[in-house]
């Protein structure tokens, strides 16, 4: 079960004794059903407003929010809440209550029948790597950090709400572990699909997590919009100055090696005679061709002037590889590993370490390059 | 709060006190003036049973009623008055026991009524500041994510707040019921019994075993109750949140 969620010219004006304070006017936007939309921008900038506006932590002062085709303020303010998943940055998991009793919190207040909720707990728990026969009857305080914002997260899935609410819930978490965790809640959301509301100040983490970001500025909204577009086309100077001058590097992020990969460099195996690899070399028209084990693991390279009058088996001829980089990973990776040996070009296997084709630094070039052509294309 | 450094000096003390008492058992035992004492054991439990309904009626009703008042202190709609409201109160603290007892039955008279009333203010203050002081100390992104979720703020009280705030309360409490046991002696002045009439009449009659007849039992009481208090602390607030466990 997932829905969309849609904010209409929605306003808040907090009246304070300095005078009137606007934290978000008419914000208009729609989360399609299943994504996740990362509310970005600096502190201040109405990002957080517009969140508790949703679970109504907030009242609007003006503009509606429809969750599915639902207008909420229809809806009575508990009601609301309980239909909602929501994560802080601080975690708030209950101190005085064991994990099962955190986690069935909201199961709890619906109304579910004990065992329902015992079950569901041990569910989640599994779902987030944690052992339920471990850590169901534990204090939050015998928990790491990590450990906590797991299970933070998995309480707010408890009733099986059809979207939630993040506010910054990565944030307190140091950078290793955070890394760790936004995989696993990556991984976790592929299976569950839920529509999410997530506010970041970390471009970093917006490019990660993001379907869609909304980058906002004194309670409006500068640029909605894939983080690859945000990084090519940000909007306006505040947009490009938010995502920062090397945003073109930080789009390596959202490539993997296989949207990229060239495929026709042939393969040949180590056993192969230099003459034979020679004819198979000139006739697939490629420069190299590499080098593979038994297992059509990359050993090696070899290319014509190698081969060239050579006798005797590839294996010997081959010279060695610096370094390979697996399929799933990202351009960021990729040009880290060319940096580091130097190199215009790297081998990709797969999961299981076969050999799938070759990475150059032009091709990955070309990727970033591709949207700026494309438009350019339009405009003229 | 020194809630913290609390438990070790009651391990000490509790380390030493049987040795105190069985130094001072020996010493008494010599003199012969545990038949002196003995020839008041009517008087004993017919007082200590005085005293100890005095204690329990008086701790009882500051319970009943302070907490509530913390707790209505607390709520967010009170945020304006309630620091003047406490302020009031601690400068109520600062008025010696003696002298609100004296106040007491001014307004009262004589007799168990002004002595419970006197008593009841006495012990009224630390239950009230600790509730208050307490439930303000509930940080407040429990209070946000309870909120979030969908609890209702009664369910906000009961669920999260009371439950975190539970130690310090239990804090007050126990210094509440100690200045009460403590005090209670002075009831006698007032015509209020309990164990001050063997106390201040052994002292005006320079009479050792009665004053003991009357100290003795004061004191096991006082130390009695504290260790029901905190043995009520230790096993009545939930682990997650309990220092002592």
């Amino acid at each position: 079960m997932t829905k969309t969620i849609r904010l209409e010219k929605l306003t808040k004006i907090f009246d304070t004794p300095s005078g009137q304070v606007v934290a978000a006017r008419d914000v208009d936007m729609e989360v399609p059903a299943g994504e996740i939309c990362v509310l970005l921008g600096p502190s201040g900038c109405g990002k957080t407003t517009a969140l508790k506006m949703i679970n109504r932590l907030i009242a609007p002062t003006s503009g509606k929010i429809y969750i599915g085709d639902e207008d909420t303020s229809t809806l009575n303010d508990v009601e609301l809440r309980r239909s909602i998943g929501y994560v802080i940055q601080q975690i708030g998991l209950f101190p005085n209550m064991t994990i099962e009793e955190n986690i069935c919190v909201v199961p709890k207040l619906l109304g579910w029948d004990r065992n329902r909720a015992k079950k569901r707990a041990a569910e989640l728990l599994d779902l987030v790597g944690l052992d339920a026969n471990l850590f169901l009857k534990r204090y939050p305080k015998e928990l790491s950090g990590g450990q906590q914002q797991r299970v933070g997260v998995i309480r707010a899935l408890a009733a099986d709400p059809p979207v939630m609410l993040m506010d910054e819930p990565f944030g307190a978490i140091d950078p290793i572990n955070r890394e760790v965790i936004q995989d696993e809640f990556l991984k976790m959301q592929a299976e569950i699909k839920k529509t999410i509301m997530f506010v970041s100040h970390d471009i970093d983490e917006a490019v990660k997590m993001a379907d869609k970001i909304a980058i906002f500025k004194d309670g409006v909204i500068e640029q909605y919009d894939s983080p690859d577009n945000v990084l090519a086309h940000p909007s306006n100077a505040f947009v490009a100055d938010f995502v920062g001058a090397d945003r073109t590097l930080k789009r390596l992020r959202l490539v993997t090696v296989e949207q990229v990969t060239d495929t026709d460099v042939p393969s040949v195996s180590r056993h192969a005679k230099a003459k034979d690899a020679l004819t198979m070399l000139e006739s697939s028209g490629s420069e190299l061709a590499v080098v593979i084990d038994g297992d059509h693991r990359p050993v090696g390279y070899v290319n014509a002037q190698m081969l060239e009058g050579a006798r005797g088996s590839v294996q010997e001829l081959a010279r060695s590889l610096p370094a390979t980089v697996p399929h799933h990973a990202d351009l960021r990776a990729v040009v880290s590993e060319m940096f580091a040996n130097d190199v215009m070009w790297l081998t990709c296997v797969d999961d299981s370490g076969r050999y799938t084709g070759v990475v150059t630094q032009p091709a990955v070039t070309g990727a970033l390059g591709e949207t700026y052509r494309k438009s350019s294309n339009k405009a003229a | 709060m020194s809630a913290k450094a609390r438990p070790h000096a009651t391990k000490r003390s509790a380390r030493i006190f049987p040795w105190l008492l069985l130094g001072a058992g020996v010493l008494i035992g010599w003199s012969g003036i545990i038949d002196q004492i003995l020839a008041y054991w009517d008087d004993i439990t017919y007082l200590t049973r005085q005293h100890v309904v005095l204690v329990a009626a008086s701790g009882g009703a500051a319970i009943a009623i302070g907490v509530p008042i913390g707790i209505w202190l607390s709520r967010p709609s009170m945020a304006r008055v309630a620091e003047t409201i406490m302020q009031i109160f601690n400068i109520g603290t600062t008025i010696p026991t003696l002298a609100v007892i004296a106040l007491s039955m001014t307004l009262l008279g004589i007799g168990f009524a002004p002595a419970f009333f006197g008593l009841f203010v006495a012990s009224l203050l630390p239950i009230v500041r600790n509730t208050y002081a307490g439930l303000l100390a509930v940080p407040a992104h429990l209070k946000e994510a309870a909120h979030g979720m969908g609890m209702t703020p009664a369910q906000i009280l009961f669920r999260v707040e009371l439950p975190n705030a539970l130690y310090v309360i239990f804090s007050g409490i126990r210094t509440a019921l100690a200045i009460n046991v403590g005090t209670t002696p002075l009831a006698f002045l007032i015509g209020g019994g309990g164990l001050g009439e063997l106390i201040f009449t052994g002292i005006d009659l320079m009479d050792t075993g009665m004053l003991l007849a009357g100290a003795i039992p004061t004191a096991a009481l006082a130390v009695l109750v504290d260790f029901l208090v905190g043995q009520a602390q230790l096993w009545l607030i939930p682990k997650g949140v309990n220092p002592l466990r």
